[in-house]
C-alpha cells in the first residue's frame, strides 16, 4: 500500500491506496462519488476531473502519479448556495436527463470556456467529443454550453 | 389548456448538476460485500464439473443450489435461470457468484475456478434456427383474403430487410444491492420496473410479498435495458445476502454489461407484394423473424408489437402477417426503446421506398396513397379512432426540410429521405387490462405525495407527473412530492415501459387529483387511489390477434439529408427534421429531449452501431469497439409538434418516449438510397456495406 496527499476541491486529503490503483477508484472509495464510473476504458468521459488544471479521464490515471496534485471535481466548482454559471446553464437549457454524464460534461465545458470564452458551435462539439451521453442527443447540452458562455460573459 | 406544455425547470436537475445524486454504485451499506459473476464460456454445453479452490475466510460461492424457490426468472416466458443448472445456453450465462469483502480476492478466486464442459451442438445463426425449426413463439394473422389477392395480382414483388443488434449503453451500468434482515429482503438498484423485480424475487425465494421490498435508486438511463434484466441480478444478490447474512452489491463493468445484458433483436423481414394492373398494392405478405437468443423472456411480446406495427401507417386491404422468435445460443435479446416497432417500421418504410422507385413515383406521394385515415381499420381489424393528422405533419416537415425540391434536385452522393411512422401507446393487446395499474395521492397538510411505481430514469417522469398533479389540483408544483419508488410505499402502477407513463399512469393521477380536489376540505390527511379501467370500446382477442392492439397511436414524420464521401463511403448527415403528433406535450422541452435523444439513438442504430456475433460470441465488447454517437456525429435536430389532444389522455397527452426512435433509421437509409441510387436492405449502413452494394 502507498500513501499520498492530494489537494481535492481546495482541501488537502491523505489517502492510502494500492500502488496499482486508478485515481477513479481511489476517489470513489474516499467518497468522491460524483466522479462516475461509466466504462473504465477512457471512452465515456463520466469520470472526467481536472488534474492540475488539465482535463483527464481519472480511470486512465495511476493514483500514484497524481500525488501532490490539484484535483477538481464537479463539486469543486459550485453547489446550490453558489452554483457555477455552467451548472445553472445546464439546468436552464434542460441539458440534464439521467444525469450520469453530467459531472463530466460540466467539467469539459468548464475547461473549454476557461480558454475559449466564446466558442463556436464546432469548437463546442469538439470539446465534448470525449463525453458520451445516451439521453439527450447532445442538442440541449450544446445549447447549455452556449448559454453558459453568455452567462459568464455577463459577469 | 395549452399552458401545461410550457417548459418548467426540471425538479431533479439540481442534485444532478452538483454531483450530489447517488446512483446504486455510490451507496455504501454497512458491512456490504461485493459479488462478481462467473459466466459460461461456451455457447451450449453441459457442465460436467465445477472445481472450486479453497476459499479464504469470509468468501462464498453462491449458485443454483442456494435458490430456495424456483430457479427461473419471472418475465413473460419464465425460462432464464438465475444461475445455470447443469447446462449453459449462451456465452456469458451466469453460473455462480463469488462473494466477499475484497474485489481483488474475488477476482483471484474466479481465476482459480475450473469448469469442465461437455460441448453440445449450438445454434449460432437465425438461418440455422429456422432450418431446425427452433422457435420460442410463432404468430400469424390475416386481413381480407390474401391468397385470393395474390392470385388476382398482376405483378408480385419480393424484398427482404435486415437489422442488427443494438446495445443500450445507458451510461450507468447495471447494478443492485440485496439486503436480508429480520426474515425480509430488500433490493436497491437501477431499474424500470420495481414490481417486476419484486415478482421475480418472490418466485426465486418462494416467499410472500410482505417479505420482499424493492427500492429503485436514481437510474442513469435505461431505454428498456433495465426492464427485465434487473430481475435476474436482483434474484442473485438476494440469495447471496441470504447466504452470507450481509448486504451484497453486484455492479457490472461496462464490458460485462455489453457482453451479457439484453439487446435489441436482430431481425430479418421478408415481404411479398401483390400489385394490380395500375401498380396499386392490393396485398402484402410480411414475415418478421427476430433473433431471440438463448431464452424467451419478453421476446414474444416484442414480436407482437413488431407484427402489429408491420404495415406502418398504411392501409392495405389484404394481408398475411406472420413472424417468429428464433431460438439461438446467443445472449438473450429483450426490451429496447421501440420494442419490435423499429425493425417493422424500417422494413415497411424501405419497402414503400423501393416500390415507389420501381414505379417511378415520388416516395412521399406514393406513401400518401395508402396512408391510414380516421375510422380506417388497422391490420388486426381495430379502428383508428383519433383524428389522423398525417397530412398536417407532412406539410410541416416538407416545409421545414424543403424535401420536395431537394428530392428532385438530388445528385450523386447527396440525397434526402423521409419516413412516416406511428407508435401504439401503452401495452400491446390485453397488457393494460391485466396489469390494472394503480396510483395513490396522499394529502398531508398542504402537500400532496404521488405514490406510483413509475420511475424516473432520465426521461422526465418526476417533472411531468408532478406537473399533471399540480395542475389538476391547482396547487404549486413545489407542494407535489415524489420520491424514487419503494414497493412498501407505492402501489403497483405497472412498469415504466411502453411509453405508458404519461398516458396511462399520468391519466390515473389526473383523475385521482380531480377527486382529491373535490374532497380537499375533508381533512389534513386524505388518500385517493385510482385503478386503471380499460375503456369498454377497446376490444382485443388474444387468441385470434383481432381487435384494437393499442388504445391510441402517436404519429410522426422524419426527413434526413445526407452526403456520402465518394472515396470512403462515410455518411455525413446534413440535416434532420422531425414532426410529431403526441397529442399534447406535458412539457415541450422534456419532449424535445426525448425527440433529440431518440433520433440520435436511431441514427446510431442506422449507421455506426455495429454489433456482430461470431460463434456465439459478440465481437464488439467494449465502448472502444461498440461506438455510439458523440457530439461530433450529427447536426442539430429541428423538431415540431402538431397538437392533437387525445380525449382520454391527461391534458390530451398520448405517447412520446419510443416514437422518436422509430422513424430515424428508415429516413436515413432512404436518404442514402436517394444519394447512391442503389437499394439499401439492411442497417447499420456501414461504408463496408455500401462498398458491397455498389460493387454489386
Amino acid at each position: 500500500m502507498m500513501e499520498g496527499i492530494f489537494r481535492i476541491n481546495g482541501k488537502e486529503k491523505r489517502f492510502t491506496f494500492n500502488p496499482r490503483s486508478r485515481l477513479l477508484t481511489v476517489l470513489r472509495e474516499n467518497g468522491y462519488t460524483e466522479v462516475k464510473e461509466g466504462c473504465k476504458e477512457g471512452e465515456c468521459g463520466a469520470c472526467i476531473i481536472l488534474l492540475d488544471g488539465r482535463l483527464v479521464n481519472s480511470c486512465q490515471v495511476l493514483t500514484a502519479s497524481a500525488i501532490g496534485k490539484e484535483i477538481i471535481t464537479v463539486k469543486g466548482i459550485g453547489d446550490i448556495h453558489s452554483p457555477h454559471p455552467i451548472q445553472e446553464a445546464f439546468v436552464e437549457a434542460s441539458a440534464v436527463q439521467c444525469g450520469f454524464c453530467t459531472p463530466g460534461m460540466i467539467l469539459s465545458t468548464y475547461y473549454l470556456l476557461k480558454d475559449n470564452p466564446n466558442p463556436k458551435e464546432d469548437e463546442i462539439r469538439k470539446a465534448l467529443d470525449g463525453n458520451l451521453c445516451r439521453c439527450t442527443g447532445y442538442v440541449k447540452i450544446i445549447d447549455a454550453v452556449k448559454l453558459a458562455s453568455r452567462k459568464m460573459g455577463e459577469k | 389548456m395549452k399552458e401545461i406544455s410550457k417548459p418548467i425547470r426540471k425538479v431533479d436537475d439540481q442534485d444532478k448538476i452538483e454531483g450530489k445524486v447517488r446512483y446504486i454504485a455510490d451507496i455504501e451499506f454497512e458491512g456490504m460485500l461485493f459479488a462478481k459473476t462467473l459466466r459460461s464460456g461456451r455457447p451450449r454445453a453441459r457442465i460436467r464439473s465445477i472445481e472450486i479452490p479453497e476459499l479464504p475466510d469470509g468468501y462464498f460461492i453462491v449458485d443454483a443450489n442456494d435458490i430456495p424457490g424456483k430457479n427461473r426468472v419471472k418475465m413473460v416466458i419464465n425460462d432464464h435461470p438465475f444461475f445455470a443448472e447443469g447446462e449453459v445456453n449462451y456465452i456469458g450465462e451466469p453460473i455462480l457468484l463469488v462473494v466477499g469483502p475484497k474485489k481483488e480476492t474475488i477476482f483471484e478466486i474466479i481465476e482459480k475456478i475450473k469448469i469442465r464442459y461437455e460441448d453440445l451442438n449450438p445454434i449460432l445463426t437465425m438461418e440455422d434456427a429456422e432450418r431446425k425449426g427452433k422457435t420460442f413463439i410463432d404468430y400469424e394473422f390475416t386481413k381480407g383474403d390474401p391468397d385470393k389477392a395474390f392470385e388476382m395480382a398482376e405483378k408480385v414483388i419480393e424484398d427482404e430487410f435486415r437489422t442488427g443488434y443494438q446495445e443500450h449503453i445507458y451510461l450507468e451500468p447495471q447494478g443492485v444491492v440485496g439486503i436480508c434482515e429480520d426474515g425480509k429482503v430488500t433490493i436497491y438498484g437501477a431499474m424500470q420496473c420495481p414490481y417486476y423485480v419484486k415478482g421475480a424475487v418472490m418466485e426465486g425465494l418462494g416467499w410472500d410479498e410482505d417479505r420482499v421490498r424493492v427500492v429503485q435508486t436514481t437510474t442513469g438511463g435505461a431505454f428498456g435495458g433495465k426492464e427485465e434484466y434487473p430481475s435476474i441480478i436482483a434474484g442473485q444478490v438476494v440469495v447471496a445476502a441470504l447466504k452470507t447474512g450481509r448486504p451484497v452489491q453486484l455492479i457490472f463493468d461496462r464490458d460485462e454489461d455489453i457482453m451479457v445484458t439484453t439487446k435489441r433483436h436482430p431481425s430479418v423481414t421478408e415481404y411479398r407484394v401483390g400489385l394490380d394492373g395500375n401498380g396499386r398494392i392490393t396485398v402484402l405478405d410480411i414475415n418478421i423473424k427476430l433473433d431471440g437468443g438463448a431464452y424467451g423472456g419478453l421476446s414474444g411480446v416484442v414480436l407482437q408489437r413488431a407484427l402489429f406495427t408491420a404495415t406502418g401507417v398504411y392501409n392495405i386491404p389484404n394481408l398475411r402477417v406472420r413472424g417468429s422468435v428464433l431460438k439461438t445460443n446467443k445472449v438473450p435479446s429483450g426490451a429496447f426503446r421501440g420494442f419490435g416497432a423499429p425493425q417493422a417500421i424500417f422494413g415497411i418504410e424501405m419497402l414503400m421506398h423501393h416500390l415507389a422507385e420501381k414505379l417511378g413515383r415520388v416516395p412521399l406521394d406514393f406513401k400518401m396513397d395508402y396512408a391510414l385515415k380516421t375510422k380506417d381499420t388497422t391490420s388486426t381489424g381495430g379502428i383508428i379512432r383519433g383524428e389522423v393528422k398525417l397530412p398536417e405533419i407532412i406539410k410541416e416537415v416538407e416545409k421545414m426540410s424543403d424535401y420536395r425540391r431537394k428530392h428532385k434536385e438530388s445528385r450523386k452522393f447527396r440525397g434526402i429521405g423521409l419516413s412516416l411512422f406511428l407508435h401504439g401507446c401503452g401495452f400491446t393487446g390485453k397488457g393494460e387490462e391485466s396489469i390494472k395499474g394503480k396510483v395513490t395521492l396522499r394529502k398531508k397538510g398542504k402537500d400532496v405525495e404521488i405514490l406510483t411505481s413509475s420511475v424516473e430514469m432520465g426521461q422526465g417522469a418526476t417533472t411531468t407527473l408532478r406537473k399533471i398533479v399540480s395542475k389538476s389540483l391547482s396547487i404549486p408544483i413545489t407542494q407535489v412530492l415524489y420520491d424514487n419508488p419503494d414497493t412498501e410505499r407505492v402501489p403497483d402502477s405497472g412498469p415504466t415501459v411502453a411509453s405508458r407513463t404519461v398516458m396511462i399512469v399520468g391519466g390515473l393521477l389526473d383523475s385521482a387529483a380531480k377527486e382529491l380536489r373535490e374532497r380537499w376540505d375533508e381533512g389534513d390527511e386524505i388518500e385517493v387511489s385510482k385503478i386503471y379501467k380499460h375503456p369498454g370500446y377497446i376490444k382485443w382477442d388474444d387468441k385470434l390477434l383481432k381487435g384494437d392492439a393499442y388504445p391510441e397511436y402517436s404519429w410522426g414524420a422524419n426527413v434526413v439529408e445526407v452526403e456520402i464521401d465518394p472515396i470512403t463511403y462515410e455518411i455525413e448527415v446534413l440535416g434532420i427534421w422531425a414532426v410529431y403528433d403526441i397529442g399534447v406535450a406535458i412539457d415541450e422541452r422534456i419532449i424535445q429531449g426525448q425527440i433529440e435523444g431518440g433520433i440520435t439513438q436511431g441514427l446510431g442504430y442506422a449507421t455506426i452501431e455495429v454489433m456482430d456475433s461470431v460463434d456465439g460470441e459478440l465481437v464488439q465488447r467494449t465502448l472502444t469497439d461498440y461506438k455510439i454517437p458523440t457530439s461530433m456525429d450529427f447536426p442539430k435536430i429541428e423538431s415540431k409538434l402538431v397538437r392533437n389532444p387525445y380525449k382520454y389522455g391527461p391534458y390530451g397527452a398520448k405517447c412520446a418516449g419510443e416514437l422518436p426512435f422509430v422513424g430515424a433509421a428508415p429516413a436515413l437509409a432512404s436518404a442514402v438510397e436517394n444519394a447512391l441510387s442503389v437499394p439499401i436492405n439492411r442497417i447499420p449502413v456501414t461504408p463496408e456495406y455500401l462498398l458491397e452494394v455498389l460493387s454489386g
